[in-house]
This record gives structure tokens, C-alpha cells and sequence, in this order.
């Protein structure tokens, strides 16, 4: 096992390489530094998107013209919707916690590509401009939706153009990412590192890798076509000219649908890191953790057609739909006894990170359960389009991928930074933020099912009070969010010391100093045949 | 691991390289894979019409070409040949020869997008949307689209050929690390595959 490396020796963050400040980061190839330069670049983004889901929060807050007009708030959610799924969500954990914990965790010096790796984070930025010059300059920001759907999405006047191309170059840094963790996986693994002692969070980014590559490409070519349609007249996806608008839905839903499991598997990879050690105690079930990630990774190419249900399909196509939906959700409900049965008689240290796995998993739970809800056929007709989708939509992909984001950053935050963060204010802002969440996102499961449909500006007076209770909690929610967001900044810079293994984990990242040394190993550390990344006693 | 002049670690693992490539491959096959789909609905949906629109095509400018690229693959495979051989004066040449194929394949294509341009077919083109049917103007659409793409991968090939070129003549890239060549042909290779299921989709299949 590796030593610490002593105190004087320049870390990661205090390196100083060929080039000097700014410029030491954003041409900085070590997997670290890009990781970071996501992490900021990812919540100036995520900022953004917050703003806003609280401008159409406010303009939901009374029927008829609030704040915004119609097209204004079209506006607003496709943006909100485009920013937050491309830019925050699908790069967010494996970007930001996979690249800079990935490498040390299975003991390399690296990723396999580390210039490939810059040049992600490059063609990131890249396609955030280009979506945000969308917003900026021509005939008004897009209102699609985030789906770009066929047709309008080459009728309407507003300035698609760029941003569809911004995901599409969005798509291919992903796809980079993806590719490189896949080869790093592959080659890098120290001597030692057998398959079957990999840390969870690496077998999840395994998962989620081969997602990325293999689902990518095909919303890159259909997101080129909208292009050419809007450019040219191609006529593919246009009924006037013969072509099928249904077709499109299928070739987005293709990528789009496997795109929530990039979202969520690493989540997952997460919650089963943070849960082992926070209770003490060998994971419960760990290769059934592994094949589940790996089901949910294969199945889900295959569960597209439940979202157009309603679109037109045959019903033999939509009974298949359904039951693979079904099945879809059993490697999920696995995980969630493996992670309640590991936290079973173990010695539990109840601490920030453990409060958001938690809640984490309450919350999954809901968003996962309505998910059925939506994958069956009967109850889908009635509730599609409404209310009903949003939350649970945002149950699984804010309350899924956002709590643990946040459990992750909770968690690595004293090894990435070297301090630890004030825990009083840390767990103030986790429950202000978990009772703003719930009050934000629970009366839109009513309003769905009262009939209530999503992207519409305005609502009948009887959908009134449960709109309010739900815009008092986007207020709650985005307090919660400043405190914690404050207290990490603040912490970042003036928190105590973190000692190396605060939490007394067992995986390789806690084995080296905190924040890591430059190249994260003096020497390749060695894990002997007893050794595991759960071995507790 | 191997360390250069300033003592830095260089890690060269071509095994990483080849994955890395195959699996940009597996990237660009989907990509492609997507248009094949939509080729295969709509030549379902409309197969009349695309008898006739493909009736408009040139077979002998595209089974010229596809003997072109079918040989370039073989030049290229060669050089990486000779380049383990230690010949790198053979190299080169095998690879000008790549490149020179490479471009009078555009070139083809040039005169035969022009030949349609000048009958007046292009996408949205006024002749095409008013005496055509819907069938013919998605044949059509799927044409310029899918050959475009895969002209613009020759492209992206021919760079990579030509960086491969000056890593070779700097003598960075030699026998014992060839992976930069080998993934060149690799790339050109999908090219090409792609090119052979192109060419009777459009051409062959009438």
C-alpha cells in the first residue's frame, strides 16, 4: 500500500507547470485539474439552468401572464431543459468525480488520453458558446423543447441553428470521455486491480462509458439532419416532403432514453462508495451491484419506444416497450436493497455525505416507482404530457443524479481540496435543500394526475394551490442551495486541514495525501489478494 | 513507460491506441448506422420511388471510385507493411499514393455532385421539389447527405494520413511505434467499408 507523500511536496493544486495561473489550468492535462475545471464550468452552467427553473417556478406561481409571456417561457424551458440534460446532468458525475477520482481509484497515474481528456473539456466549453450564443444573438432564444421534435424544430423562427449543434458538439466530447475512461479501465488498472476488485464507482463509469460511446453517435447524426432539414429542406424528418417526423422521435428517444442511465449510473457508483463506508461495513451484494449496472446498462438501449407511447406505434411494439420498461426497473430495485442491507448492523457514522445518500435513495425510490407509473401502458395515455412527467422526471434526474452529486462532493470534497468543510452548515443546507425539494417537486405528481399538462405558461384556477406550494419550495430549495454552495466555496479556501482518510475508507483515493500529489503515486500501489475496496472489518 | 529529454514520464501504450481507435470506429458506425436506418424505412416505404431516382445516378463514376479506395486500402495496409520492414522510403510513397487516391476520389465526386447540380437536383432545389415525388426527393436527400458525410470522413482520413506522413519523416513514428499509422489505416479502412455499403445502396440496388 502506498505511504503519504510529505507535506512540502507540491500537490495537484499548487503545481506549477509550463504554464503559470489561468493558463496552468485550461491547458492542464492532468485528469485533476480538467476534473475541476468541469466542476466550475459544470455549476456556472448549473446556475443558470437554477435561475431559470425559478423564473418559470415564479411565473407558475398564479394563472395567467406572472412575470413572463408565452413565448418567453417556451424560452425558459427549453433552455432550463437544454442546459441542465447536456451540460450539467450527463457530463456532471463521470466528468467531474470520474475523471478526478476514476484514475486514482484504480491506482494509475492518468488517464490513457490526457490530452483527448483536455480536448473534452475543450469541445465542452465549445459547445456551452454555441448553445449560449443561441440564446444571445439572432431571432430569439429556441422553443422547442429540450427534444428538438420534428417538425418544429426546422419550422420554428427561432435561432435553433447554433444550439443544436452546440449538442451535438456536446454529444462529442461526451462520447470522448467515454472513450477514454473505457481504454483507461482497459489498461490502467495497477498491478493487482483484478475486475472483481474495482471499486463500484469505477464499474458504474464502466457502464456508463459504453452508453456514452455506443448511444451518442446516433443523436449526433439525428441532430445534424434537424440541421440539414432547417439548412437545406432535406425533407427526412419533414411530412411535406415525405418524410417522417416519428422517425425522429425514435432516433432521439434511441440516444436519449439510454442518456438517463449515463445520468444516473454513476450516481449510483456514488451512493455505493459512500454507503460502505459510512457504515463501516463490507458492501452487501457487490457483484450483484456490478451485473445490475451492467443490466441497466444493456437493457436500457432498448426501452426508447416508452416515450411515444402516445406518438403512434404498433400496439405489439408498445406491449414490448412496456414489459422491458418492467424489467428495466428490477436491476434498480437491487441496488436499493444492496445499499439498505449494507447499512444493516453496521456501524454507522452518521455524517454529511451519508444524509444525502439517504435522502438520495428515498427519493430515487419515488422517482423510480412513478416511473412505472409512466411504463405502463394504461396509466401512461392518462398522465402523459402533464405535470406528472416533470416530477418525475425531476425526482429521478435532480433527486437522483443531484443528490449525489452533492453526496460526492460532500464526500470527496476534504481529498480533493485538502480542507474539510464547516459539517454544521453542511447538514443545515442538505435539509433546507431536501424539504425545499420535496415541496417543489410532490404537488406536481398531484397536479399531473388532476390533469394539469407541463410546458404551458398559464393553468386553470383549480390547479392554483398546488402551484403555489410548489414555487414556495423552489424558494426553499434555492436557499438551501446557496448555503451549501457558500459553505464549500468557503471552505474550500479557509476550511480546516482534512486528514488523508477522514472517513476511513478503504478505496485507493483515500491512500494518497489530501489534495493528491501531482502524478497521484510515487509508485504503482500493489493490491494483494486479500485486499478490497470494502474490506471492513 | 519510457522518459523523454526534459525527464518527464512519456507513456506509449499501443495497445491503449488501437482500443481507443476501434472504439471511435464502433462511434463512427453508429453514426453512419443511424442514416442506414432511415435509408432502409424510407426505401421500404417508397421502394418505386427510389428505383427510379437511383436510375439518375452514374454507376461507372461509382464503381470507378470504388475501385479507387479498394486499392488505396491496400496501399496503406502496405505501408504500415513496410514501415515494420524499417523501409521508410517505401512508406511514404505507399501513403502519397493513399493520398493522391483519396483526392481523385473527391474529385469524382465533385463532377458528379455537379452533374446533378446542373440538372438542377439539389437539396430544396426547385426543380426537385416540384417535379419529383416525395419518394425521389428523399432518395435524393439521402444521397447528398450520406455521400457528403462520407466525404467529409475522406477528409478527416486524408489529415490523418498526412499527420501520420510528418510524425513519420520527423522520425517520431518508426517500427516500434507504429500506432499512429496503424490507427491511420484503421480510420481509412472504415472509410472505405462504409464506401462499399454506400455504393450499392445508391448505385447497384435499382
Amino acid at each position: 500500500m502506498q505511504t503519504a507523500h510529505s507535506a512540502n511536496e507540491a500537490n495537484y493544486l499548487t503545481y506549477k507547470g509550463k504554464y503559470k495561473g489561468l493558463l496552468g489550468w485550461i491547458f492542464s492535462t492532468d485528469h485533476k485539474r480538467i476534473g475541476l475545471l468541469y466542476l466550475y464550468s459544470i455549476l456556472t452552467m448549473f446556475s443558470v439552468g437554477v435561475l431559470l427553473g425559478l423564473a418559470m417556478k415564479f411565473e407558475l406561481l398564479a394563472p395567467g401572464k406572472t412575470i413572463m409571456e408565452a413565448q418567453t417561457y417556451n424560452s425558459a424551458f427549453t433552455v432550463h431543459g437544454v442546459i441542465m440534460i447536456f451540460m450539467v446532468v450527463i457530463p456532471g458525475l463521470p466528468a467531474v468525480f470520474g475523471n478526478i477520482m476514476l484514475p486514482i481509484m484504480i491506482g494509475a497515474k492518468d488517464v490513457a488520453f490526457p490530452k483527448l481528456n483536455l480536448l473534452s473539456w475543450w469541445l465542452y466549453v465549445l459547445g456551452v458558446i454555441l448553445v449560449l450564443a443561441a440564446l444571445m444573438f439572432g431571432s430569439g432564444a429556441p422553443d422547442t423543447g429540450w427534444t428538438f421534435y420534428a417538425p418544429y424544430s426546422f419550422k420554428s423562427g427561432t435561432n435553433l441553428l447554433p444550439a443544436v449543434f452546440g449538442a451535438f458538439v456536446l454529444g462529442f466530447s461526451s462520447i470522448l470521455t467515454g472513450l477514454n475512461f473505457l481504454v483507461t479501465i482497459h489498461r490502467l488498472r495497477c498491478p493487482g486491480m483484478k475486475w472483481t476488485k474495482m471499486p463500484l464507482f469505477v464499474w458504474t463509469l464502466y457502464g456508463t462509458a459504453w452508453i456514452q460511446l455506443l448511444a451518442t453517435p446516433v443523436v449526433g447524426i439525428t441532430l445534424v439532419l434537424v440541421a440539414l432539414e432547417r439548412m437545406f429542406g432535406i425533407g427526412v424528418f419533414d411530412p411535406a416532403l415525405g418524410g417522417d417526423p416519428v422517425l425522429y422521435q425514435h432516433l432521439f428517444w434511441i440516444y436519449s432514453h439510454p442518456a438517463v442511465y449515463v445520468m444516473i449510473l454513476p450516481a449510483m457508483g456514488a451512493i455505493s462508495e459512500i454507503i460502505p463506508t459510512f457504515s463501516q461495513k463490507q458492501i452487501f451484494g457487490y457483484k450483484a451491484i456490478i451485473a445490475s449496472t451492467m443490466a441497466i446498462a444493456f437493457v436500457g438501449y432498448l426501452v426508447w419506444g416508452h416515450h411515444m407511447f402516445t406518438a403512434g406505434m404498433s400496439g405489439t411494439a408498445q406491449y414490448y416497450f412496456s414489459l422491458l420498461t418492467f424489467i428495466v426497473a428490477i436491476p434498480s430495485a437491487i441496488k436499493v436493497f444492496n445499499w439498505i442491507s449494507t447499512m444493516y448492523k453496521g456501524s454507522i457514522n452518521v455524517q454529511t455525505p451519508l444524509y444525502w445518500a439517504a435522502s438520495f435513495v428515498f427519493v430515487f425510490l419515488i422517482g423510480g416507482l412513478s416511473g412505472l407509473v409512466l411504463g405502463a401502458l394504461a396509466t401512461d395515455i392518462y398522465v402523459h404530457d402533464t405535470a406528472f412527467v416533470v416530477a418525475h422526471f425531476h425526482y429521478i434526474v435532480f433527486g437522483g443524479t443531484g443528490f449525489a452529486f452533492f453526496a460526492a462532493a460532500h464526500y470527496w470534497f476534504p481529498k480533493i481540496y485538502g480542507r474539510m468543510y464547516d459539517k454544521g452548515w453542511a447538514n443545515t443546507g442538505w435539509l433546507v435543500f431536501f424539504i425545499g425539494f420535496l415541496a417543489l417537486y410532490t404537488p406536481m405528481f398531484y397536479l399531473g394526475m388532476m390533469g394539469m399538462p407541463r410546458r404551458y405558461y398559464d393553468y386553470l384556477d383549480e390547479f392554483h394551490s398546488g402551484n403555489i406550494l410548489s414555487t414556495f419550495g423552489s424558494w426553499i430549495m434555492v436557499t438551501g442551495l446557496v448555503i451549501i454552495v457558500v459553505n464549500l466555496v468557503r471552505s474550500a479556501r479557509k476550511g480546516e486541514p482534512a486528514e488523508m482518510n477522514p472517513w476511513h475508507s478503504k478505496t485507493l483515493e483515500w491512500t494518497v495525501s489530501s489534495p493528491p500529489p501531482v502524478e497521484n503515486f510515487d509508485e504503482l500501489p500493489v493490491i494483494a489478494e486479500d485486499d478490497g475496496p470494502y474490506n471492513y472489518k | 513507460m519510457e522518459n523523454n529529454a526534459n525527464g518527464e514520464h512519456v507513456h506509449y501504450d499501443a495497445e491503449a491506441s488501437k482500443i481507443g481507435m476501434w472504439l471511435f470506429i464502433f462511434t463512427e458506425l453508429l453514426l453512419f448506422g443511424g442514416l442506414f436506418l432511415i435509408y432502409s424505412v424510407y426505401r421500404f416505404k417508397n421502394p418505386e420511388a427510389f428505383h427510379l431516382a437511383a436510375e439518375e445516378l452514374n454507376t461507372s463514376i461509382g464503381a470507378l471510385n470504388t475501385v479507387l479506395l479498394l486499392i488505396s486500402s491496400m496501399t496503406i495496409a502496405m505501408s504500415t507493411t513496410t514501415l515494420l520492414l524499417k523501409k521508410k522510403g517505401a512508406t511514404l510513397g505507399l501513403l502519397a499514393i493513399t493520398i493522391i487516391i483519396g483526392i481523385v476520389f473527391l474529385v469524382n465526386k465533385y463532377f458528379e455532385w455537379g452533374v446533378k447540380f446542373d440538372h438542377g437536383i439539389w437539396p430544396g432545389s426547385e426543380h426537385l421539389l416540384n417535379d419529383f415525388s416525395q419518394g425521389e426527393i428523399l432518395f435524393f436527400g439521402l444521397y447528398f447527405v450520406m455521400t457528403g458525410l462520407h466525404a467529409l470522413h475522406i477528409i478527416i482520413g486524408l489529415a490523418i494520413i498526412v499527420a501520420a506522413i510528418i510524425r513519420i519523416r520527423k522520425g517520431t513514428v518508426h517500427e516500434n511505434r507504429a500506432a499512429l499509422l496503424e490507427n491511420a489505416g484503421l480510420y481509412w479502412h472504415l472509410v472505405d467499408l462504409i464506401w462499399i455499403f454506400l455504393f450499392p445502396l445508391f448505385y447497384l440496388i435499382t
